[in-house]
């Protein structure tokens, strides 16, 4: 009896976390982009008045509109700066898995003994603040940092990294590598050797087999890593300010401008709501019908 | 056995929480602590640590480098900071909005030491002065490596906007590294300033005319950034940043005590600037609003005024404590302007919403293109 009573509170559990968590909070989100920008503390209306009931909350519900959604779609500049932002996710994150695979697929081929050692270095970074991480980056990329010093050395000019495009790539790889090397070592570390035997018994060259048996295994832990890197760099705000220059257009600093310049807070919910459901929906679509492929298979 | 091993270890946690609490609520005489919110790189902090040695007040200082996160945090509301630092422009928007409380003028024994000409100009924002005391005042100008800019300008007065933007003398610039504000409105004040408008206009149109010149600038702007520029200016990083005096009198006081090999120097343009204000305020809501009139009326004596400017190389709104001011800061006519200079400076005036918002649009397009 106890034990059921267990069980079923841990089945309840994610929904609890994710009721509170995320679905709280997003409603937030969402009343605050109905409301309208006001002078005040804080700066938006209306605010619910409790002590009036039920009168109160009808009060509050009929002055919500949708102004604000009306605005995203007056200006261009939103639009641009989402698919700027899902241009540079993209990018970052293909460049993430081209450096990311080898390391991961390195790292499954060792011994297990030096696996974990470089399990420790992958991991190792984390073990420092995010953002002296990236201000480490501008020390490297500045015009007088080490990179140009080394250049320099060996008798190469000098490059203008830093506040460009792919000093914004540079940060993106350096900070999201580990979210897409862990879950395709996960993957590949599992997978059975005895298959590459089988394929190489039978004739394929190691590159066939690579492309015909390991990567189709690995793909799991391929849209687990993309998952990872590309959701959080679509809303990324620290690389690109730090290490970004004039051109870097991405929604975290148009969110930044309506919540701060502004002082727009519905505006900038609007847009993180519109952003929250360009990428939920495409993501659970994709699970649906992933998950229908698995029935369909059984 | 085990059960109860698990449980009894579970109270004494929970009792030994309960003491640590509860002692935190009872140990001696309670520690009185005062909360300020500053902008960056502005204050000796041996000021701040003679105030909690004559007073007892221990001092938690935050700090900010961009006004619309102040003013974002404030109007959230439960900041927990006693003291604020606001700019003059962003005074009568949190005063609407109900953000400051008013100064309780009787524990402000020095309040009379301010700068009455600084007051007159600080009146339309703080009618009275009600709410905010003057703390330090600077202007926005142009900021630069010496040599630099000979090497790429030759014979070129660095005296005019034009420096910065008229885009044949910028392009010259680019190699080296220019940098501007990210202060939309800030920025549109000079930029419509050194197109001979007026720089508190209302009229939208001239808002996208000084967007069209700063488009043609922007190519060759490394970097809208507001605080990034002092370190780049005294590491030799850039050579321009059109920034705040202040500022850049730190970029050239860090420049010349790292040897010398970077010379800065700041000029107020002769088409006129920006004169701000930043001026000490209390929230509505702060926690200990008497330690806040305690650090104010500090801050107003003349010796402490005098001793802030000589670190922060600003000029304090203080008029007694200029005798105290060294001569070397009192005397430079680009921290302490003549009345002829003095003439030329304007204040920035508070903007509604829907110009803020057309201000700010404007200034994303400036900045990124779109």
């Amino acid at each position: 009896m106890k034990t059921k009573r267990g069980e079923r509170l841990a089945a309840i559990a994610p929904f609890l976390w994710l009721g509170v968590f995320f679905l709280f909070p997003f409603a937030l989100v969402l009343k605050l982009s109905f409301s309208d920008q006001a002078l005040a503390m804080p700066p938006y209306a209306p605010q619910i008045d409790w002590s009036a009931g039920l009168a109160g909350i009808r009060a509050f519900m009929s002055a919500l509109d949708l102004e604000t959604y009306a605005r995203l779609k007056s200006d261009d500049l939103y639009l641009v700066a989402y698919l700027s932002s899902l241009r540079f996710a993209a990018i970052g994150t293909l460049l993430c898995l081209l450096v990311g695979y080898p390391i991961a697929l390195g790292m499954a081929r060792c011994a297990p003994n030096t696996r974990n050692i470089l399990l420790l270095a992958v991991i190792l970074p984390f073990w420092t603040s995010f953002l002296i991480r990236v201000y480490a980056w501008i020390a490297i990329l500045k015009p007088e940092g080490l990179l140009n010093m080394g250049l320099e050395a060996i008798g190469l000019p000098g490059l203008s990294v830093l506040n460009t495009q792919a000093a914004v790539y540079v940060g993106l790889i350096y900070c999201y590598l580990p979210f897409m090397v862990l879950p395709i070592y996960a993957v590949l570390e599992k997978q059975d050797h005895s298959l590459l035997e089988a394929a190489a018994d039978l004739g394929s060259p190691p590159w066939k087999s690579f492309w015909q048996v390991t990567v189709p295994l690995s793909l799991p832990g391929v849209t687990a890593g993309a998952l990872l890197c590309f959701i959080p760099m679509v809303g990324e705000f620290v690389v690109p300010d730090l290490l970004g220059g004039v051109q870097t257009l991405m929604i975290g600093k148009t969110i930044w401008t309506e919540f701060f310049a502004n002082r727009d807070w519905p505006s900038a919910s609007a847009v993180a709501v519109v952003l929250l459901l360009t990428l939920v929906i495409p993501i659970v679509l994709y699970q649906r019908q992933q998950a229908k492929a698995l029935e369909a298979g059984r | 056995m085990n059960r109860v091993g698990g449980l009894t270890r579970r109270v004494a946690v929970i009792a030994a929480a309960a003491m640590v609490l509860a002692g935190c609520g009872k140990s001696g005489p309670k520690e009185e602590v005062l909360h300020i919110y500053n902008w960056s790189d502005y204050i000796d902090p041996a000021v701040v640590s003679d105030f909690t040695k004559e007073t007892g007040i221990k001092v938690v200082y935050d700090t900010f480098d961009s006004q619309e996160v102040m003013e974002t945090k404030l109007l959230t509301g439960g900041t927990g900071y006693d003291l604020v630092v606001p700019a003059n422009n962003s005074v009568p928007r949190l005063i609407q909005a109900g953000v400051l409380q008013k100064l309780d003028k009787a524990q402000l024994s020095n309040f009379g030491n301010l700068w009455p000409d600084l007051m007159a100009r600080m009146d339309p924002f703080d009618p009275g002065a009600q709410y905010a005391a003057p703390y330090m005042w600077g202007t926005i100008g142009i900021g630069y490596n010496v040599e630099a800019v000979k090497q790429r300008l030759p014979g070129m007065a660095i005296d005019s906007w034009d420096v910065v933007f008229r885009p044949e003398n910028i392009a010259k610039l680019k190699d080296c590294g220019v940098y501007m504000l990210d202060a939309s409105e800030d920025m549109f004040t000079v930029a419509l300033a050194a197109q001979g408008k007026n720089p508190n206009s209302l009229v939208e149109a001239d808002y996208a005319a000084a967007t069209d010149m700063l488009l043609k600038i922007r190519p060759s702007v490394r970097k809208f950034h507001s605080s990034e520029y002092i370190n780049a200016l005294a590491n030799g990083d850039i050579c321009v940043a059109v920034g705040f005096s202040g500022d850049v009198f730190q970029a050239k006081a860090r420049a010349d005590e790292a040897g010398g090999k970077v010379k800065i120097d700041y000029v107020i343009p002769r088409e006129g600037t920006q004169v701000y204000f930043d001026v000490f305020a209390i929230p509505a809501d702060a926690p200990n609003p008497t330690a806040a009139l305690k650090f104010m009326n500090y801050m107003l004596r003349p010796e402490v005024a005098a001793k802030a400017s000589n670190y922060v190389q600003f000029a304090n709104a203080n008029e007694k404590a200029l005798p105290h001011v060294d001569a070397e800061i009192r005397d430079n006519p680009n921290i302490y302007p003549t009345p002829e200079v003095f003439s030329r400076l304007f204040v920035a005036t508070s903007k509604d919403p829907k110009l803020v918002r057309e201000i700010n649009r404007q200034w994303t397009r400036v900045v990124t293109g779109r």
